[in-house]
């Protein structure tokens, strides 16, 4: 056993713990650490996929940017314990179980299909300098620039749309 | 074995770093810098009671040092009862983490050449050898973003501490830290745009690199040379990110208590100091890597110091006394950045939490956005 597998399974099995966190904890505060925690895990097994950019890009984005508001937001709202209810299934509920279900086997399948290695899909050669800093931005300018200023345009809207929506309060 | 040989290579650095550099000079500073200059410039005598056995000399202060750490030591460890042990206990561990994480990209001098190592166009080559990476922890390709990457998760320390501790000043100065670094990480990271411009990279040791070059060949092409406004920018957002003065609302004394770390006491009170005094340092050592040329000494490359671009040096060195030169000039650069913010921290009073977004919103971030826009079309002009 390398020690990419050591730790392969330290990331997966944190991040299945820590996700499960989110889930199980009943003080929100708590579900936004594990979060945060996770997306540390993700971000390590993103830098040993040797995606450094992802991985960086995961911390400083959504760990650094958006959970801190989200963390912020809680505390100033500072909930206590969520109230235990029975829970009762809904048709709703039900449909999103079965897509669930569905999903995780239609992804286990997958994940399976490329380790026997009967199906020789991935390709592990990777070109030099591959996902880092200038490959993704080199991509992102010239194949991808188009989805890349539609994601800007995007973000800007939702700026001005929230600019909007709280000035009308006051 | 080349393996185990490198991993001990890795965890040496790491203690060297964090152990011989970032926490003694952090922990010094706690007294030389807050007690002995703040008496100095309001006019007191300072910290001056405590001796070391045998030496009837105050030592400017210095075994105040030991006996404030001893204090600590001994102190009660109290959490309230109606605080969340979990996060009150883990909270000045979060706060530390960020601040030793980030010493794992700044480089204290050049890669060890393993062969020759001489100088091409102002730049260090190595002869019959290779480059090896001896002088930062981690010779990451993105470390700049590695360190914005960090510092936005240093937001959590702060925010959890006054959080966990129940109490509604700990709450106040938690969330008025977490409003201030989200403010000041924008100007931070859009300061920073405009050298990234000028050097085309992200890699800090590259980056210090290509400040040997020299414009006019003379003049050494360091941050503060090509981009003047983006110093005093990034100061001033490093400054807020660390909590201290003339940015410390979040422990505003005379408004809040101690703020966020009120209900602290003992080792997790020192622990919380200690953190923000690494991440003061820290702030020193980045901006001397990024502005003032890190690890350069002017005209000094791989065998001696170079009057113009010549062959030979024109005062030839042996390379481990240009590698003591180069760490020497790192170390004195930054403790030079981190004398500056202690002055500035007491000579300007605390800011108002309104001038402080006013600050940040209104000056600081349009102020670097044209910087960002200037830099852009001088670059695209003149290249």
């Amino acid at each position: 056993m390398g020690a990419e597998t050591i730790f392969f399974f330290l990331f997966g099995g944190g991040a299945i713990l820590s996700t499960l966190g989110v889930l199980l904890s009943r003080n929100p505060i708590n579900s936004a650490i594990s979060l945060v925690v996770s997306f540390f895990f993700l971000a390590g097994i993103y830098a040993m996929l040797s995606a450094h950019l992802n991985a960086i890009m995961q911390i400083m984005v959504y760990a650094g940017a958006i959970m801190v508001l989200f963390v912020f937001v809680l505390m100033l709202l500072n909930f206590g314990d969520e109230e235990h209810e029975k829970p009762r299934l809904n048709p709703t509920q039900i449909i999103s179980l079965l897509v669930g279900a569905a999903l995780l086997i239609a992804m286990f399948s997958a994940a399976t299909a490329f380790v026997d290695g009967s199906r020789q899909v991935f390709h592990p050669s990777m070109p030099p300098g591959f996902g880092g800093v200038e490959a993704i931005g080199h991509a992102l300018l010239t194949s991808y620039v188009l989805p890349f200023e539609m994601a800007a345009v995007l973000l800007l809207v939702g700026i001005v749309g929230a600019v909007v929506v709280a000035k009308r309060r006051f | 074995m080349d393996l185990v040989w490198e991993l001990l290579i890795i965890l040496l650095k790491i203690v060297v770093v964090v152990l011989l550099f970032a926490f003694p000079i952090g922990s010094l500073m706690t007294l030389l810098g807050d007690r002995k200059q703040s008496s100095l410039i309001q006019n007191r005598i300072g910290p001056n009671r405590a001796r070391l056995p045998g030496i009837n000399h105050p030592l400017v202060g210095i075994p105040h040092f030991l006996a404030d750490g001893l204090k600590m030591i001994f102190k009660e460890d109290i959490i309230p009862r109606q605080a969340n042990r979990f996060w009150h206990t883990l909270a000045p561990a979060i706060s530390l983490f960020p601040a030793i994480a980030l010493w794992a990209v700044i480089p204290f001098s050049d890669h060890y050449c393993t062969g020759t190592a001489t100088m091409v166009d102002y730049r260090d080559v190595c002869v019959d050898g290779a480059f090896y990476n001896l002088f930062s922890i981690s010779n990451l390709e993105a470390g700049l973003l590695y360190v914005f990457a960090i510092s936005a998760v240093s937001v959590y320390g702060a925010a959890i501490a006054g959080w966990a501790s129940n109490s509604k000043f700990s709450l106040l100065g938690g969330l008025r830290s977490s409003a201030q670094m989200i403010s000041y990480e924008v100007t931070m990271g859009l300061s920073l745009a405009g050298i990234l411009i000028i050097y085309g990279t992200l890699n800090l040791n590259e980056m210090v690199v290509v400040q040997g070059q020299l414009l006019w060949d003379w003049l050494p092409m360091w941050g503060i040379v090509v981009q003047p406004l983006a110093f005093f920018l990034f100061l001033a957002a490093m400054m807020a990110e660390t909590k201290r003065a003339p940015f410390d609302v979040p422990e505003g004394e005379s408004e809040i208590v101690a703020g966020y770390f009120t209900e602290f006491s003992s080792m997790k009170f020192a622990v919380i100091q200690l953190s923000e005094y690494v991440a003061t340092v820290f702030v020193g050592s980045l901006v001397s890597t990024v502005f003032l040329g890190g690890w350069q000494v002017p005209w000094l490359y791989g065998d001696g110091f170079y009057f113009g671009n010549t062959d030979e040096p024109s005062i030839p060195l042996p390379y481990w006394l240009v590698i003591v030169l180069r760490v020497g000039s790192f170390s004195i650069k930054t403790l030079f950045i981190l004398w500056l913010q202690f002055m500035l921290r007491w000579t300007l009073p605390r800011f108002r939490y309104d001038q402080i977004m006013t600050l940040g919103w209104k000056i600081l971030l349009p102020l670097s956005l044209a910087n960002l826009v200037i830099t852009a079309f001088v670059v695209l002009v003149l290249l």
